[in-house]
């Protein structure tokens, strides 16, 4: 398939999980926080701030608020323009990817994003945010469990889906580890129950953030650090932990480029099969003697190493000639002619 | 009939009622049809369409306006009906037509027999903006340099069929006349039975039964392909509705590379040589190696490629000659010249500014005409004489004098009518026809075509990017 078809389902996928995703995390931010009867706007602020810090936005937010109270989070992650990572954003972002490879995609899957984007720009869309949040975020969520449940039954299982799957996971497993994350971040005794780590309703809000909590019941009692941790990072069968996640980016790698698994013939192959062999090998003791936190920011760094591998393997670098007659490869400058142009922005009319 | 209660054909060719208010023959069946409908349920059904075509995406961009709106092409429920004896007549006219098209096209980039024999004057064609001299002598596969064709007709007040122009470069619009009917049969289930409307679904495995016709390559199924400027063209929607529904990818000018005169699409498994392509991007945009140097939607090389006979395109490089209204004129001429034969379907009368008698009636009769620029399309660079205030037909008389070669006039024909749903009432609009001519190895006209409408009342410009819109259009089998 098209070079650029390939990365554009890919990120199509990407920003509808990165959607859901933070639809999931604020939600269960805003519930969690009936929980508590009384908050000061400082202690509000203990409750939204690491959140912002776990999206790796800190910078940018601060530029545009003065505050980080509920209002201002809510509003920069769900629908503020100027957010390219922000819900709305990432909705819009995946439609026009949508769009632009129209062609691969059933009738019903596109009608369901293209519903999802008329939907997050509607007036219903702006009077539920303000009057009733989690109706407003059901929204999201369904329609984008809805959108994958379209693709999962309407698309072929060719090379189209594997990327399709590939983003999917890959950007998961980032997420996962961000609403781990959140727990670094958080003030001493924000929830009033401990004074230094998160308490039990904060590990359970992760776990509902990742849709695990029902899941993790069933396998654990306690609900601390340690076993939220090793659920969501190493559980084998759990389909938003990392290390499952992780496989599936394996496997579908491997499924593209036809190596046997635990075999590479590309960075991105090589990187994945690292990850998931510390994965497969590695436990809770391995991630508090590193710190949660440095742990999850190294995982962070090995996924965006495995997405930039991506991209260079299939995006970037495609120039052996497949079909005969076999010409020449082109010149090194045909490829960074190419590159240049890559660079250049989408938005190319004719006059 | 309720929904047809005080329905005025007015002093116009109405498609529907005949002069003196009575249904005619081949529409009865439909009067009846849509005659009955309560109207809460015709406007559901209506609002029902056009919440499809938003849904399906089925728009167009609106240029310049930032926050990307998207606009739907208007729809309007109630079809064009055509009686097949009507179209039998259209689709010999419009062959003949296409044949002497092609035959001129090729004439004019090899031995120039037309001009020599000066059935043409030579400065019209040098002087056209569209004429690719550097493209003389380079053969091209099948001898097709017009593989798809969107020619326009209208009809008089006096019911006569006339061919108002040829779009010979991409002609745009065969989705509409697709999902036009895709979206009729979802919002009128039933309406179709028994009424014996000719199926329209053809069209693209048609367009893909061209493409493989004109392949260079003999071994093996030729890769096609679909080149588009792009997600934020106009037609986009277009582009992507046809690559899929014939199989083909889409690309745009970056998927595309060339190797040694071979054209490569960058695929994830490698570089795969293209054979076809169906390009909707002007000549001066496909290649900034020989055209326009400052596009970045065409394929640097492309051309060397073309002019090696290792690629073909539809349609071919240089056929805008044939679009250019001065052109036009000629046709007529061509039909006998070529083919020895009388054109089926007349041209509208034209006068040439650069003839010295034309151009004195022209001057002196500007209120009455329509003048078009020649080489200008979607309803602009035109005045219209009756509605144009002094300042205007100043202007123009101008621009005439400055430029004769670049004007024409027409005398206004007023179009046929066709009752059309406008706010709250069933009134007559006026419409055109454009039908699409796919030449390959015979050629296929899909049954009837894209009929547009003006919905401005009394305006008689259909584009779209001016106040048009479309409805479906059906040939009877009967």
């Amino acid at each position: 398939m098209l070079s650029r078809v390939a990365n554009t389902l890919y990120w199509m996928v990407r920003y509808v999980e990165r959607a859901d995703n933070l639809a999931r995390l604020i939600d269960v931010n805003q519930q969690l926080l009936l929980d508590f009867e009384s908050l000061d706007s400082e202690r509000l602020r203990g409750f939204w701030h690491p959140i912002i810090s776990s999206t790796g936005d800190e910078e940018a937010f601060s530029k545009l608020y003065d505050a980080s109270g509920s209002d201002e989070v809510i509003r920069y992650l769900t629908d503020d323009s100027r957010n390219p990572n922000c819900i709305t954003s990432c909705i819009a972002l995946a439609r026009e990817n949508a769009r632009t490879v129209r062609d691969q995609l059933s009738d019903e899957l596109w009608e369901e994003l293209n519903s999802l984007y008329l939907f997050s720009r509607s007036d219903e869309a702006h009077r539920l945010i303000d009057s009733d949040p989690p109706r407003y975020y059901e929204n999201i969520r369904r329609s984008a469990v809805t959108f994958l449940g379209i693709a999962a039954s309407t698309i072929s299982r060719n090379e189209a889906w594997v990327f399709m799957d590939l983003g999917r996971h890959l950007e998961r497993a980032d997420k996962t580890t961000r609403f781990l994350d959140v727990s670094s971040y958080l003030p001493a005794g924000a929830d009033g129950m401990e004074a230094i780590s998160p308490g039990i309703l904060h590990w359970t809000a992760i776990l509902r953030s990742c849709g695990a909590l029902g899941a993790f019941r069933a396998n654990q009692l306690h609900i601390d650090a340690r076993s939220v941790a090793d659920f969501l990072i190493f559980e084998k069968n759990f389909p938003r932990s990392v290390r499952y996640c992780v496989e599936r980016v394996d496997i579908c790698l491997h499924l593209i480029s036809g190596t046997p698994r635990g075999a590479f013939s590309n960075e991105a192959e090589r990187e994945s099969g690292r990850l998931l062999a510390d994965l497969n090998f590695g436990s809770t003791e391995d991630v508090f003697a590193a710190g949660l936190h440095e742990y999850l920011d190294s995982l962070q760094g090995r996924f965006n190493h495995i997405g930039g591998e991506i991209f260079e393997t299939y995006v970037l670098m495609p120039e052996r000639i497949l079909t005969s007659p076999g010409p020449k490869p082109p010149t090194l400058s045909e490829v960074a002619a190419w590159r240049q142009e890559q660079h250049q922005s989408q938005s190319q009319t004719p006059s | 009939m309720e929904m047809f209660k005080g329905y005025d054909p007015g002093k116009f060719y109405d498609e529907m009622f005949s002069e003196n208010g009575v249904v005619r023959d081949h529409c009865a069946p439909l009067y009846e049809k849509f005659g009955k409908l309560d109207q809460r349920d015709f406007l559901t059904r209506k609002a029902n369409s056009e919440l499809y075509f938003l849904r399906q995406g089925i728009t167009f961009n609106v240029y310049h306006d930032d926050r990307g709106t998207e606009r739907i092409f208007p729809f309007d429920p109630i079809p064009r009906v055509m009686p097949a004896h009507e179209w039998e007549h259209l689709e010999a006219g419009l062959t003949q037509r296409i044949v002497a098209l092609n035959l001129f096209l090729h004439d004019i980039y090899h031995d120039q027999r037309i001009l020599k024999d000066e059935v043409i004057p030579r400065f019209y064609i040098e002087q056209a903006k569209h004429y690719r001299p550097e493209f003389r002598g380079v053969d091209v596969a099948a001898d097709t340099y017009i593989h798809i064709c969107g020619s326009d007709l209208i009809r008089g007040a006096d019911g006569v069929y006339y061919v108002l122009e040829d779009n010979g470069r991409c002609p745009s619009g065969a989705s509409y006349l697709l999902e036009n009917r895709n979206a009729l049969k979802r919002a009128f289930p039933g309406i179709f039975e028994s009424l014996g409307v000719r199926p329209v679904d053809s069209y693209p495995r048609d367009l893909l039964a061209m493409l493989h016709h004109i392949s260079p390559r003999r071994d093996g199924d030729p890769v096609c392909v679909l080149l588009t400027p792009g997600c934020h063209n106009s037609a986009y929607f277009e582009h992507c509705y046809l690559a899929r529904e014939m199989g083909i990818d889409i690309v745009e000018g970056r998927d595309l590379t060339v190797v040694d005169k071979f054209v490569y699409m960058r695929t994830t498994r490698g570089l795969v040589r293209v054979d076809v392509i169906y390009r909707r991007i002007d000549d001066d945009f496909i290649d900034p190696v020989v055209f326009r140097k400052d596009s970045v939607l065409g394929v640097p090389g492309l051309m060397n490629a073309y002019r090696a006979g290792n690629v073909s395109l539809a349609n071919a490089v240089g056929t805008g000659v044939a679009d250019d209204k001065v052109i036009y004129y000629f046709v007529p001429k061509m039909i006998e010249y070529y083919l020895g034969q009388e054109p089926i379907l007349p041209n509208v009368p034209t006068y040439l500014a650069s003839e010295e008698a034309d151009m004195k009636y022209i001057l002196g009769h500007l209120p009455e005409l329509v003048v078009k620029a020649a080489n200008e399309s979607g309803g602009y660079g035109m005045l219209m004489g009756p509605s144009a205030t002094k300042d205007e037909i100043a202007i123009f008389r101008e621009r005439i004098i400055a430029d004769p070669r670049n004007y024409i006039a027409q005398p206004v024909i007023s179009l046929s009518r066709s009752p059309t749903w406008c706010d709250g009432a069933m009134e007559g609009r006026h419409i055109d026809l454009r039908p699409y001519i796919i030449y390959g190895k015979d050629v296929k006209i899909v049954p009837g075509g894209l009929t547009r409408v003006a919905l401005t009342k009394d305006s008689l410009i259909v584009n779209s990017s001016q106040g048009g819109g479309s409805k479906d259009t059906w040939v009877l089998h009967h």
